[in-house]
């Protein structure tokens, strides 16, 4: 099932059920639960047969181990990879995309890091985020940058978490940046410090 | 109070004879200062005093933005409207005084394309003339596919093919050329937008076109002034400001609204922009909704009109204005 978030600030991103679109080629990326998106997708697809043939999917297994790329390489799209990690396949995801003509379709599924960076890399591609096609699915883990020290920390579970990079205390925000594919942490105990709230699992 | 974006004295400085449909007039500070910078494919809104009827037509800008010195636009003559364009044909020449508009831009380009494809159709070029100019400063990637009826009305062509080569290609319907519209569109690099200024009829066709394709819809931009539509004379009450108000023929509902003496908000007066969105709270009848800002769904409700272009027929339709 697509992840249904409670009512937030503006910047949070919303995120959508992906939809067969008709398309000169499709760039299908997802991560953990996401392959589900995928699959449902392809199930609910006119063509689907058709639709794979001019499919590139490329899947992360999820931040809490949820592999399913043995499903999706059983769809049969005329390319499929497994990277370990999202940072592994971006060179291929940017290669992607540096030869890709319009009328290609774009859909990520899966976690927020994932949804975000792909879109990102789209948006330095040249396109509008909004053409990027987007479903929540899986863990709701977050990528945060750190206001003070710019760094990124990947799947925060806890509201406050340490930095990983700085070590200052965050408090995690629902503010987000497109550009940094990320949410917003702010040091907590900036006026007293050591006065640091007990952290809270807020994301699983 | 005052509405509209704010307003430029100006001098007529110069009136060109471009070809036999199309004038250009370049408009100066009267105060002799510089204009406000704008940027490509930004239009001002020209006030015309037109033997005692006030005229505000929507004039895309077509020189270059880095110049402060002056403005230009040029204009069609439509011998069958209302009689903006021919006021200006026949009426404004150098040295007489008019005010415009501050510029508005509805057709910007976007920054982050990696590429901008242009298509233009008649004087849908005036636009794209003033973002060439920015982009060439720039070094902006882009190409351009301008169709016109024969070579003597493709105004400009001569100029943009001397300055920019094969970025410019040229399409004259007297010759039987036309866009390979399919090809174009399949052929382009990711991160491509496509903008399209022209009639009704091709406006159309290139958005069709580039969604069959799997153009996502927000890298596709075109622009379309309309102009308000004649037809028959109307009643609309205005509950604010409690008048009662009769819209004439070539009178748009906007015009007789300012013509009562009530402030109503706008910017492009072409069905465009959204400013003058109007609350309707009584409608007995059927509203003509001629704007492209109201979706489909709200057209049907009923609860809402753009007074620049939509007009009313029945027994009675109330506003809140
Ligand atoms: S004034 Fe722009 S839509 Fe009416």
């Amino acid at each position: 099932m697509t992840t249904s978030f409670p009512p937030a600030m503006r910047s949070r991103p919303v995120y959508g059920v992906l939809t067969a679109r008709p398309g000169t080629g499709h760039l299908i990326v997802a991560d953990g639960e996401g392959a589900d998106a995928v699959t449902d997708m392809i199930a609910a697809a006119t063509d689907a047969a058709a639709m794979l043939a001019r499919s590139h999917i490329i899947y992360v297994p999820g931040p809490t181990g949820t592999d399913r790329a043995e499903t999706l390489r059983a769809l049969g799209a005329a390319q499929f990879h497994r990277s370990p990690s999202f940072a592994a396949c971006l060179p291929r995801l940017q290669k992607v995309l540096a030869d890709a003509q319009m009328g290609m379709q774009i859909y990520v599924a899966g976690t927020e890091g994932v949804i975000g960076q792909v879109q990102q890399q789209a948006m330095l591609a040249g396109l509008p985020w909004q053409a990027v096609q987007t479903e929540h699915r899986g863990s709701t883990v977050r990528r945060v940058q750190c206001v003070h020290c710019k760094g990124i920390t990947e799947a925060v579970r806890t509201d406050p978490f340490p930095c990983s990079h700085c070590g200052l205390n965050l408090f995690v925000r629902d503010h987000y940046s497109r550009r940094i594919a990320a949410f917003q942490g702010v040091n907590i105990d900036a006026e007293d410090p050591g006065q640091v709230p007990p952290p809270v699992e807020r994301f699983a | 109070m005052s509405v509209g974006a704010p307003k430029i004295p100006v001098r007529v400085a110069e009136v060109v004879e471009v070809n036999a449909l199309i004038k250009r007039f370049r408009f100066v500070r009267r105060d002799g200062g510089p204009m406000p910078v704008f940027s490509g494919g930004a239009h001002v809104v020209v006030d015309m005093d037109d033997h005692g009827t006030r005229r505000m037509n929507p004039y895309s800008l077509m020189s270059d933005p880095a110049d402060t010195s002056g403005y230009e636009i040029s204009v069609r003559r439509d011998d069958a409207g209302r009689g903006g364009s021919l006021f200006l044909h026949r009426h404004v020449t150098p040295g007489m005084d008019l005010v415009i508009s501050s510029p508005v831009n509805l057709f910007p380009l976007d920054a982050r394309a990696r590429k901008h494809l242009m298509i233009a159709g008649g004087i849908g070029i005036t636009p794209f003339l003033s973002q060439i100019a920015a982009l060439s400063r720039l070094g902006g990637r882009f190409e351009l596919h301008y169709s016109a009826r024969t070579r003597d009305l493709a105004a400009y062509a001569d100029d943009l093919t001397a300055r920019h080569g094969d970025k410019v290609r040229l399409y004259l319907d007297d010759q039987g050329q036309a866009i390979d519209l399919n090809r174009l569109l399949q052929g382009q690099p990711l991160g491509t937008h496509l903008y399209v200024c022209g009639p009704k009829g091709m406006i159309g066709w290139v958005c069709r076109t580039a969604e069959s394709l799997g153009w996502p819809k927000s890298a596709v931009h075109s622009e379309e002034f309309l102009a308000p539509p004649v037809g028959l004379p109307f009643q609309v009450q205005l509950a604010t400001s409690g008048k009662t108000i009769t819209v004439g023929p070539a009178q748009s509902l906007l015009e007789a609204i300012e013509a009562a003496g009530v402030d109503a908000p706008y910017l492009c007066r072409g069905g465009a922009c959204g400013e003058c969105e109007t609350d309707v709270l009584g409608c007995d009848g059927q509203i003509a909704h001629n704007d492209h800002w109201l979706t489909d769904e709200q057209k049907v409700g009923n609860t809402k009109i753009m007074p620049c272009v939509s007009r009313f027929q029945g027994k009675t339709l109330i506003l809140d204005r």
